[in-house]
């Protein structure tokens, strides 16, 4: 297994870093997935991590001037790591104003990846920083966990609100109770709801737009399910969830959706430039 | 004693107690014909730092004649006199402090504009002296910069984080967070940083000895704020590891020391970067649950082993030689085996039970005024060291 890689780009680090500040927000721990073409952030979604999915998909080409990578074997071209993002975060946050950034695989006291830069200094010569970030190797036998997850057969899929918004209501909800219902319906219509014994409060959304996925998606569950176009489809969350993905956003994504399978599951997505970041919250009862 | 501060001092002062609350609970004050010196120690003594004010920082200074004075203040309490630097500046024309012996009280009275004074009795105890023993021009190793290279390589390091081991060659300086070897224990794998500084970087750099120290990066925030926010260079001194490392900051009135323990034991470097190396294991004797035994075999042994820096001076008032903060839980280290076997000061605890002891072996306070060379038996060991380069490809 291989790997090195250099950001020259300014603009891709800060990229780079942002998004892996995110996903340190999002879980204390997650699988690195690096394969010829692409980075994967992975948290697949298991009841030990609350349910929660996460896949984050970016290009490697967007990140790195140059990458070599050579996988676990020729079949399986890729490199599988589990590594606590708050590391690289910091790791990275340091090394902004690099000229160029190495970011190695190594094996100090432990498997490592290794960010190194040469800062520059008022003197001839640079100040090298080198952080060493311990990884642990995910085995093959693991890696069917985490592969990407399937779109669910969502049954409304809505655009959301600026995530500004949704996150100062459900800042506030949040002191009032401990689960939330997210329902949308096929007009763009969305709403947040908690409802307590003493009190209920609904905030609504309008003219949101509902995202075209065209035939293969089943946007109304079948023609069995054939759906009124405003009824809600909804899913109660654990509202620290959804406040947790809220919180972390460190990019003002250009697409955002939200889809929702009726009590089963509630699906964000997040588009920003070749960035996606997807995040499975399981609804309870 | 009365003593005035006027104009800018007064922000200086200011910082100057913010600074030393980073380092301890009470602030040391004692007037001295040299100067107001105001003292702090944390309660394990491994940190200390000292402000000495000449009598040119203010616009009077007298001192109680006859005899010496010397009160300890708890330091929230005058760091509440001086809360708000901002408004320091902008309000406050001067500050008097005076002493009230009878009442037990320090008064500390600032002059604002428009006419207001707000007035400050503070009560104090008596206190012992506190001075610590170091000889920094004694020492073999002496760097001088702009507080800002110091400020920007801490920045590379988590607040959070303990101590770094600062290691020097002949041209360069390496600063990495220390981590504690732990055998078998896979969980905790903490990410490692390292910045390498070069010598130009620094205005003074002259190394005798490629020493490696291990320190408190807290606690020696405190000093980088004061002179990152006054713009004094910061000098450094340190010597073999278990001798203390000491900042200094100084102008024309004022000099501020920062001491700082280090680890006794010679970390050396090689042991950090070799892969699982496991210690030799602690001999039965010492596993005992008792801590207050070990204290005292701490105390009454006299060493002959190299590492007995803090043991083989005479008896000083104040000293306590071992480091030992359950607080802080840190794991004890484990000798390197050519190191001091026979002092069975440092061996990895099993017993999760007994609060694990760290040896920042090297503060004396002395009722003594004058600094005295500290006495080190320990031979100084030239050290290579290594920068990490074992960057191999995982297989």
């Amino acid at each position: 297994m291989k790997l090195r890689g250099r950001i020259l780009d300014v603009a891709c680090l800060n990229r780079f870093t942002r998004v892996v500040t995110t996903i340190s927000k999002l879980t204390k721990v997650c699988v690195l997935r690096l394969t010829p073409d692409n980075l994967f952030f992975v948290l697949s979604g298991k009841v030990a991590n609350g349910g929660i999915g996460m896949w984050c998909e970016l290009s490697q080409a967007n990140v790195f001037d140059e990458y070599q990578m050579e996988g676990v074997s020729s079949e399986d071209n890729e490199i599988c790591l589990e590594v606590t993002p708050e590391n690289l975060s910091r790791a990275l946050k340091t090394v902004q104003s690099a000229k160029a950034v190495k970011v190695k695989l190594t094996k100090k006291h432990c498997p490592c990846l290794t960010i190194a830069a040469e800062l520059p200094t008022m003197s001839s010569t640079s100040r090298v920083v080198t952080h060493d970030v311990p990884v642990d190797i995910v085995p093959r036998r693991l890696w069917h966990e985490f592969k990407e997850p399937s779109m669910p057969d969502f049954h409304v899929s809505v655009y959301l609100p600026p995530l500004k918004t949704m996150k100062n209501v459900v800042d506030r909800m949040k002191n009032l109770s401990n689960f939330l219902v997210m329902e949308a319906n096929l007009i763009g219509e969305m709403n947040l709801k908690i409802e307590t014994d003493l009190v209920s409060v609904t905030t609504h959304f309008k003219d949101l737009g509902n995202p075209p996925w065209g035939d293969d998606a089943s946007q109304d569950g079948g023609p069995s399910h054939s759906r009124e176009p405003e009824a809600m489809v909804q899913a109660r969350v654990d509202i620290r969830k959804l406040q947790q993905f809220l919180m972390g956003q460190q990019v003002n994504p250009s697409k955002a959706m939200c889809n929702i399978v009726h009590e089963r599951v509630v699906h964000l997505i997040l588009l920003h430039e070749d960035v996606s970041l997807q995040y499975f919250i399981p609804a309870v009862a | 004693m009365d003593c005035v501060v006027t104009g800018g001092n007064v922000k200086v002062l200011a910082k100057a107690i913010h600074s030393l609350s980073r380092i301890g609970d009470e602030l040391y004050v004692e007037p001295q014909e040299d100067g107001l010196a105001l003292r702090s120690v944390n309660s394990s003594r491994s940190a200390y730092a000292c402000f000495l004010f000449a009598p040119l920082f203010f616009s009077r200074y007298t001192i109680p004649s006859g005899h010496t004075f010397r009160c300890k203040i708890a330091i929230k309490s005058v760091q509440a006199v001086f809360r708000s630097l901002a408004t320091l500046e902008k309000t406050v024309e001067k500050c008097h402090i005076e002493l009230d012996e009878q009442k037990n009280h320090l008064t500390f009275t600032l002059h604002c504009k428009h006419g207001l004074m707000k007035t400050h009795n503070l009560s104090f105890q008596d206190s012992e002296s506190l001075q610590a023993v170091f000889d920094k021009d004694s020492y073999a190793n002496v760097f001088r910069s702009h507080p800002r290279l110091l400020v920007d390589t801490v920045v590379h390091f988590p607040p959070s984080l303990e101590e770094v081991t600062v290691s020097v060659s002949d041209e360069r300086m390496w600063v990495r967070n220390h981590v504690e070897e732990e055998a078998g224990d896979s969980e905790s794998k903490a990410m490692l940083t390292e910045l390498c500084l070069a010598s130009d970087e620094f205005d003074h750099f002259a190394v005798q000895a490629h020493n490696s120290v291990t320190f408190c990066l807290k606690e020696l925030r405190g000093l980088l704020v004061f002179a990152e926010s006054t713009g004094l260079p910061i000098s450094m001194y340190f010597d073999e590891p278990g001798s203390p490392i000491v900042l200094s900051v100084t102008d024309s009135v004022l000099e501020g020391n920062f001491v700082l323990a280090t680890l006794s034991d010679d970390h050396n470097h090689q042991v950090q970067s070799t892969e699982c190396t496991l210690p030799p294991p602690p001999p039965d004797d010492f596993m005992n649950d008792d801590i207050d035994a070990y204290l005292i075999a701490m105390d009454t042994s006299i060493a002959p082993g190299p590492s007995a820096t803090c043991l083989s001076t005479p008896p000083v008032a104040d000293s306590i030689c071992s480091k030992q903060s359950a607080a802080a839980n840190h794991r004890t280290r484990l000798h390197s085996e050519e190191e001091e076997e026979e002092e069975e000061e440092e061996y990895e605890t099993a017993d999760s039970g007994r609060p694990p002891n760290k040896k920042f072996c090297s503060l004396f306070f002395g009722s003594v005024l004058s600094p005295s060379s500290q006495m080190t038996t320990q031979p100084v060991t030239s050290q290579e060291v290594l920068a990490s380069d074992s960057e191999d490809d995982v297989q």
